[in-house]
């Protein structure tokens, strides 16, 4: 007995659906394992369920005080479009900070407790808590 | 036909080989190598890793010991990877074994020299015309940006100008 034939219109519906996800799909790709297993051990050690990515993203642009003033926000660096890719202080371009467009960021939990530190030193002038740094993460994974 | 061309040929060989010695790269750089390894990896992560050569030892003390105020920035390391990448900076410094290059004689002993860019030679090297062209080209950043117009910066060749 053969198959049953895919009619055209089957075919036609399959191509569109395909060549929508290739153009469509990577744009609107989450976090991969990994920083979901990043994100899950801080809401662990948060002791939350999950985080907020409206609020990681008004962390993330707002203008912040009691860091050092060459740095007053995120987006000093990495701009405001998390999309485009930033620049250091003295001009060294800055890969996007959104993981659909740079896939390894947040996978390396040594790496992001160092530019944690760092960041939030020069920013705030304090340590980023549990939650800050999961809502920030929740923000740049979901783009 | 070959035959005849062959004299040519051969200038064209010789002059390519001379060419290729003679270009600024063919020597070691006056600055001394790029870091390699650890301090190339953690020097370079906001800025092109500088060569050591461009300072002298109390600077790269002064340096490492305040990482978390670098500059206007946090660039805070844990202690054995600051201890390995001062060792490494001063080996290489400008006023390593004893030398004491001119440019550094015409700083104070006093004095700990904190940017590169603050340097007499390196201002007179960088005069008005290239900071008004820097502010002309926002891509650039700053003046620290050593690649952006030295092509073999990070290579420690800086002659290309």
């Amino acid at each position: 007995m053969s198959r049953p034939r895919t009619s055209q219109t089957q075919r036609g519906l399959q191509a569109v659906l395909t060549s929508t996800f290739l153009l469509v799909g990577p744009t609107h790709l989450t976090a991969g394992p990994a920083q979901d297993a990043v994100i899950a051990a801080l809401a662990a050690e948060a002791g939350v369920s999950g985080f907020s990515a409206q609020t990681g993203k008004a962390f993330f642009q707002a203008s912040h005080s009691g860091g050092k003033p060459e740095t007053p926000s995120c987006t000093t660096c990495h701009t405001s479009d998390p999309l485009a890719a930033g620049r250091t202080r003295v001009g060294k371009p800055i890969e996007p900070m959104a993981v659909s467009l740079s896939p390894n960021r947040f996978t390396d939990p040594e790496k992001l407790a160092k530019w944690f530190r760092r960041n939030c030193n020069s920013v705030l002038g304090r340590e980023c808590t549990t939650t800050e740094q999961g809502d920030v993460l929740t923000y740049l994974s979901s783009l | 036909m070959l035959l005849k061309r062959l004299p040519f040929l051969l200038f064209a060989l010789t002059a390519a080989i001379l060419a290729q010695t003679m270009t600024s790269e063919g020597s070691e750089p006056k600055v001394g190598k790029t870091p390699e390894n650890l301090t190339k990896q953690e020097c370079s992560d906001c800025h092109m890793a500088y060569q050591a050569g461009f300072l002298p030892i109390r600077s790269w003390q002064a340096i490492m010991a305040d990482l978390p105020n670098h500059f206007g920035e946090d660039a805070s390391l844990d202690a054995a990877t600051v201890k390995e990448i001062e060792q490494y900076l001063i080996k290489n410094a400008a006023d390593r074994k004893g030398k004491n290059p001119r440019w550094l004689k015409a700083i104070p002993k006093d004095v700990t020299p904190m940017r590169i860019s603050q340097f007499p030679w390196f201002r007179h090297e960088h005069g008005k015309r290239v900071n008004n062209w820097i502010k002309a080209n926002p891509s650039v950043g700053s003046v620290s940006n050593c690649p952006a117009c030295h092509k073999g910066a990070d290579r420690g060749y800086f002659d290309d100008d």
